[in-house]
């Protein structure tokens, strides 16, 4: 009868002197993995631009529905999307849109810390797209 | 003149003790929290100042300026009364224990005790359940069954844990013939530790100890998980934060009786006589270290388990301990 109770105390105080497992987090963070499906970016052209030529195939596949897209038409026959416009809210992080894209011009990032203060600002258009593909290397 | 120069000294010791006490209650908050976090794996406070140590004064200024609650159908004069109660009956604890070897200061002989009185141990008893009553006062004035629930336990508790902690102390004044807590140490020193003759008796009084502040495994009063905080629910602001330094203050009163009478109070080798105080507050932090490491280690008892412990098996335990005690004095 005592003798667990004296196992406990065992257990405790070398638990006491094993030192935390604890990721401080703001300071230290945790990796993600590899495959992490993170915030959407757009892949580039050399001149900048994105690669997405608005086939629409990443619209027809996301299950949520989270992508809206205004397709234009150059003079050249060539497509490009006017407006692309992605929920991040409805998103799921399936990737499969990712999947899809015929022309690797929209990608997950490992970013996961998003965060926003209203339904609007999490609403990510070409332009932020865009610059998140400079940011991605910074986290994780 | 020599009333004159007592005065001056008493007031001096009383000023120190309280200080030191009430910083010792703040810090050791800090301490509570950084082993318990350790013990679970973590850091425990460690964002205001290096290591968290400025965590106590944060959370003193915290507590200073939140709102004051008081229930609408509380007995308000009992309720504001209460958390006075425990913390001044455990500072007066301190008021009679020797923590010290007599030392000469400007050429006065200066006992390391604030009153050395001839009653002390029963002075620390009766203060010591004087401090339950705030409990029991303050749940049940503030008109609430949770706090109402952690009275009534306080009450059961403090009934069936005051006989057995007496009982069990009754070896030790068999031993030594004396109430006096100096005196007690004295024959330690002279002596062998109270321990080495009492050690079933030390055990007892330990766990009885946990029982009498209140402390897990014992902490039926406020008991969390079933009720919700118990006797301090309704309470806010400074009058909770009473109720919390009362239950530290407390715990280092109970370590610094342990200390004296089972660890020889300021015995210890190496330190000149003027520095033996330092052997006290080592033995009442250890002592305190290790009712932190109890409370990360063990799970509450049930309440009609806590009774039976205490009346089935406490109680018989201190008895057959005098009895014992009595057999080998009297061979």
């Amino acid at each position: 009868m005592i003798w667990p109770l004296i196992k406990g105390l065992g257990v405790t105080i070398r638990r006491f002197f094993s030192g935390p497992v604890t990721v401080q987090y703001p300071e230290e963070r945790r990796s993600v993995s590899p495959r992490w499906r993170g915030i959407h970016y757009f892949e580039a052209t050399e001149d900048g631009d994105t690669r997405c030529v608005a086939c629409g195939l990443c619209v027809a596949i996301c299950p949520p529905k989270a992508i809206r897209l205004v397709a234009v038409e150059r003079e050249d026959g060539s497509r490009y999307p006017e407006i692309y416009e992605l929920d991040a809210i409805r998103c799921i992080y399936c990737g499969l849109c990712e999947e899809v894209c015929p022309v690797d011009a929209i990608k997950l990032s490992r970013i996961y810390n998003v965060v926003g203060s209203s339904r609007s600002e999490l609403k990510w258009d070409k332009k932020r797209l865009l610059e998140r593909r400079l940011e991605k290397e910074a986290v994780g | 003149m020599e009333f004159v120069y007592f005065l001056i000294e008493t007031a001096i010791k009383v000023i120190v003790v309280f200080a030191v006490v009430m910083l010792a209650v703040a810090y050791m908050t800090w301490v509570e929290r950084k082993v318990l976090g350790h013990i679970q794996v973590r850091y425990g406070p460690n964002r205001v100042g290096p290591y968290g140590l400025l965590q106590p004064i944060a959370d003193g200024i915290k507590a200073f300026f939140k709102e004051e609650v008081i229930p609408e159908k509380a007995d308000k004069v009992v309720y504001v009364m209460a958390p006075a109660i425990p913390l001044v009956a455990s500072l007066s604890i301190f008021s009679v224990i020797p923590f010290g070897e007599t030392v000469r200061i400007l050429g006065r002989e200066v006992k390391l005790c604030i009153a050395d009185v001839d009653i002390g141990l029963l002075f620390v008893f009766a203060m010591a359940s004087l401090g339950e009553y705030g409990i029991v006062l303050g749940g049940w004035s503030s008109y609430n069954k949770y706090g109402l629930m952690g009275a009534l336990r306080a009450a059961a508790q403090m009934v069936s844990y005051e006989i057995a902690l007496g009982i069990t102390v009754l070896g030790i004044l068999m031993l030594s013939g004396t109430l006096n807590l100096s005196e007690i140490v004295r024959q330690q020193i002279e002596g062998h530790w109270f321990v080495l003759y009492q050690p079933f008796a030390f055990i007892l009084f330990l766990i009885c100890m946990f029982a009498e502040i209140n402390r897990t495994p014992f902490d039926m009063p406020e008991a969390e998980s079933e009720l919700a905080c118990g006797y301090n629910i309704e309470y806010s602001s400074m009058k909770f934060a009473m109720f919390f330094m009362a239950e530290y203050a407390h715990l280092l009163a109970a370590s610094s009786l342990v200390t004296v009478l089972f660890l020889g109070g300021w015995d210890g080798p190496w330190l000149p006589p003027g520095l033996s105080w330092v052997w006290f507050v080592v033995k009442v932090g250890l002592l305190a270290f290790f009712a932190v490491w109890v409370r990360g280690t063990y799970p509450r008892l049930r309440y009609d388990q806590i009774m039976k412990l205490g009346w089935k098996i406490l109680i018989p335990l201190a008895l057959a301990n005098v009895l014992f005690t009595g057999l080998f004095m009297v061979v």
